[in-house]
């Protein structure tokens, strides 16, 4: 046994954990973090796009040693079928700024850089660590871990839960239930390297300039799913996530599917000539506002990825993570610095903290958002796409046709696939949904 | 399209620890699989799940990316048993 007492265990060293362990040991408690990969990162995965901003409430000078990739100056918005693509696409110059919104990153690395802030800042980081359960009283209250190391038993004032989509030892312990397959998407990303100067002709982009691809329709196979395609430095970052209720439904093969998706006539020159270096599987959660379980309890909060906090419709988690992971670590100094015990009640601060903050504003505006997308799966990731391509070829195409016709036979194919009353009920969905 | 995918292909590129003899994903013994385990045999991503001969489904963990799609799916039911492997064993992301 370790014989020291901490005031804070943190499990797990993902974004939210880095975030948490970070901010009470820069305020001067004494954490101890765990965590189970062989160094903090090497079992996290991620797309990845991190925002600025949340990082800057954390560590403010971040840009200076910090290993980013590329800015974001453009975002493309791909609606696919198997043969086409519809696309939207947002490029500005405003995105080439002193200080960048969003970077892509790489999470192994950054998630190195972010442990070596934690340990800067005062924090013991023991890796190769799994922690086997949590430790609670007669009464339930949470006073320590079991790990997976001899003599094993670690005493804290509070636990930071900060265990991932995957987590386990809060559901053994009967703090919140295991994600539902309904609630969690399966996402799976290869990444690809090229020289840099040919990254940057193919997407018209040069320096550390980047461009996101984010991609629906006819690849997901009518699973409520979504493609992307993220520039890195000298590597693409691309992959496919899917709810994992749709691929156990239709058993599709998600290896097959990345597959597809690298070989659709928009995607493979994109990638060609490319060396893959890691193929990754990770989940998504995609619950929402609904999915979000109990925060804290009598000497111990949960955050990120591990209490659902992901907001699906804008494809942001780290940020949800690292946000409530600074807003927990930030409840606790408070309680310490009154001298007051970890209790439920005072640690329900934390909850307060969360609900006042842009994360359970965002994820309350679409709280009917995973229903709607999850449930007509069909419509929107697959018939749509395919009368989209269609207009958009009978618009494009110059055959002699006459353009009435061609406008009949768009509408026609609309009508005939979701009937008036379901375009009219899918848009009015979509709008409610929305608000 | 048609593109036939070996996942062993895809896998051969990642860093892993096995622990040798100590898997951390167990099925449950069984005569006849759920309809549960039949579908991890091609849900899982790391294809660690496939049919024996004689009709039963078996897991083997080597190549696992431990993303927990099959703890989501099987868990519950009992058909399989999920832990985290020991501390510093299973997969190690190079990029993540």
């Amino acid at each position: 046994m370790i014989e020291e007492r901490f005031d804070a265990i943190v499990i797990g060293a993902g974004m939210s954990g880095n975030a948490a362990a970070y901010t009470l040991a820069s305020r001067g408690l004494k954490v101890l973090q765990l965590e189970r990969g062989e160094y903090s990162g090497s079992k996290n995965v991620q797309g990845a796009i991190m925002y600025a901003s949340m990082l800057e409430k954390i560590i403010p000078d971040f840009r200076e040693d910090a290993p980013l990739e590329r800015h974001l100056i453009e975002q493309r918005f791909w609606m696919m079928n198997d043969r086409s693509v519809t696309a939207m696409q947002y490029r500005s110059d405003d995105f080439n700024e002193d200080k960048p919104n969003r970077y892509t990153i790489i999470r192994s690395q950054f998630d190195k850089w972010f442990s070596s802030k934690v340990k800067e800042a005062g924090a013991i980081v023991l890796a190769e660590t799994t922690v086997t359960e949590l430790m609670q009283d007669a009464y339930g209250k949470v006073i320590g871990v079991r790990v997976d190391r001899e003599g094993g038993k670690i005493m804290a004032d509070v636990v930071v839960i900060a265990e991932g989509v995957n987590g386990l030892i809060g559901q053994r312990a009967g703090l919140r239930d295991a994600p539902k397959p309904d609630q969690v998407a399966l996402a799976v990303k290869e990444m690809h390297f090229l020289p840099s100067d040919v990254i940057e002709s193919r997407f018209n982009i040069k320096g550390d300039e980047g461009v996101v691809i984010e991609a629906i329709g006819t690849l997901s196979q009518g699973m409520t799913g979504m493609g992307f395609i993220y520039t890195n430095k000298e590597s693409i970052s691309l992959g496919i996530g899917c709810l994992i209720s749709d691929f156990a439904k239709t058993r599709i093969s998600p290896a097959k599917l990345i597959e597809d998706f690298k070989a659709h006539p928009a995607v493979a020159p994109l990638i060609a000539g490319s060396e893959v270096k890691e193929y990754a599987a990770h989940m998504i959660p995609e619950g929402g506002y609904k999915a979000i379980p109990q925060l804290y309890g009598d000497g111990w909060v949960v955050v990120g990825d591990a209490a659902q906090f992901n907001n699906a419709v804008h494809r942001e988690g780290s940020n949800l993570a690292m946000t409530t992971g600074r807003l927990a670590a930030e409840a606790i100094f408070q309680i310490k610095s009154r001298r007051d015990p970890m209790t439920k009640e005072n640690l329900a601060l934390y909850k307060k903290m969360v609900d006042d903050s842009f994360v359970m504003r965002d994820l309350k505006k679409y709280k009917d958002m995973p229903a709607l997308l999850h449930t007509n799966s069909q419509n929107f990731f697959k018939t749509y796409p395919e009368l989209v391509a269609k207009a958009m070829e009978n618009f494009v195409r110059v055959d002699g046709t006459p353009k009435v016709e061609k406008e009949k036979a768009t509408f026609k194919a609309w009508r005939a696939a979701r009937g008036i009353r379901g375009l009219v009920g899918d848009v009015v969905k979509l709008a409610r949904a929305w608000n | 399209m048609t593109v036939q995918v070996r996942v062993e292909d895809k896998l051969f590129q990642n860093r892993y620890l096995v622990d040798a003899g100590r898997p951390h994903i167990t099925v449950r013994p069984h005569t006849k699989p759920s309809e549960t385990l039949l579908a991890l045999t091609t849900v899982c991503p790391a294809g660690c799940y496939a049919e024996t001969e004689s009709g039963q489904v078996e897991c083997t963990p080597d190549g696992c990316m431990e993303c927990g799609t099959c703890r989501v799916l099987a868990e519950a039911s009992g058909d399989i048993e999920w832990n985290y492997p020991r501390g510093g064993y299973g997969v190690l992301f190079k990029f993540g």
